[in-house]
């Protein structure tokens, strides 16, 4: 357990370091809800940018393979649940990446609250699913 | 040069998502579970994210500058919208049945499972219906 927690630390320092380099030399920030919506109507910004980031995304898990997954629910929910991440994050203006990360790490009010909110409630819908009696397999 | 900087970002992003396990629907489904075996370690993957690039930040909001001495803004920090807390509690609902947000589930995408096929559908189709509604204010 304890070797998790030092992996969650180190992790999250990476995707920091992430987040400071995609701010410090291409002057963007790394949300990721924002740059997958762009790339997939066609703006890709420039040099090609948001697609260079999207490919570095996925090469390490690309690479060294995901190690063990275990969806939560079937396929009806996960379409449900696409749905409401990707209507939510984009009426939003981002997610955990957007304002998670690097609203936060920018001081910013409004990502404090979009954080709290997505947090609280998603936290919320866990514990209808799990100890409220709702649709739950697994 | 901005695409092997933005390749680079995304590379050290991405493996931090997988090292941090925050690529397991499970383990962030047990980070959020706070009154069953609540397992804090995602908070650890937050602080760890927030204490490296809280510094880049404060550089460039102090010199309006990045590195390579580009003009660079950050967003609003103080706008508060209906649509901001709705949006978010929108998408606090999706992310709670699944334990998946936008950067795993790419991750995802690399197992080839219909699982994560079926998620990036709905997450498609999700960022389509938002710009059916007829006003879209603080939309970038």
């Amino acid at each position: 357990m304890t070797t998790g927690y030092w992996n969650a630390l180190f992790g999250g320092m990476l995707i920091g370091a992430g987040a400071a380099a995609l701010l410090l030399l291409n002057g963007q920030i790394a949300g990721i809800s924002s740059i997958f919506g762009n790339t997939i109507r066609g703006t890709f910004g420039a040099k090609g940018w948001r697609v260079a980031f999207l490919i570095g995304l996925v090469l390490p898990a690309a690479i060294v393979g995901l190690g063990h997954i275990e969806f939560a629910q079937g396929l009806p929910v996960l379409a449900l649940s696409g749905l409401l991440v990707g209507f939510g994050t984009r009426l939003g203006s981002g997610c955990t990446s957007g304002h998670g990360v690097c609203g936060l790490s920018n001081l910013s009010l409004r990502s404090l609250l979009a954080t709290l909110t997505f947090m609280i409630i998603a936290a919320l819908t866990v514990f209808l699913l799990r100890h409220g009696g709702l649709l739950w397999h697994s | 040069m901005a695409f092997l900087t933005a390749l680079l970002a995304g590379i050290l992003f991405g493996s931090g998502l997988l090292l941090s396990r925050m690529c397991d629907p499970q383990r962030v489904l047990a980070f959020l579970d706070v009154a069953g075996q609540w397992n804090p370690a995602l908070a650890f993957t937050m602080g760890g994210a927030i204490l490296i690039a809280a510094p880049a930040f404060w550089f460039v909001r102090k010199r309006h500058r990045n590195l390579l001495r580009w003009a660079t803004e950050l967003p609003d920090r103080f706008k508060i919208s209906s649509s901001l807390m709705i949006g978010s509690a929108i998408f606090g609902i999706g992310w709670g049945l699944s334990g998946i947000c936008p950067g795993p589930s790419l991750l995802l995408l690399t197992g080839g499972s219909a699982q994560s096929f079926v998620f990036i559908g709905g997450l498609i189709a999700g960022f389509f219906a938002l710009r059916l509604l007829p006003r879209r204010t603080d939309l970038k």
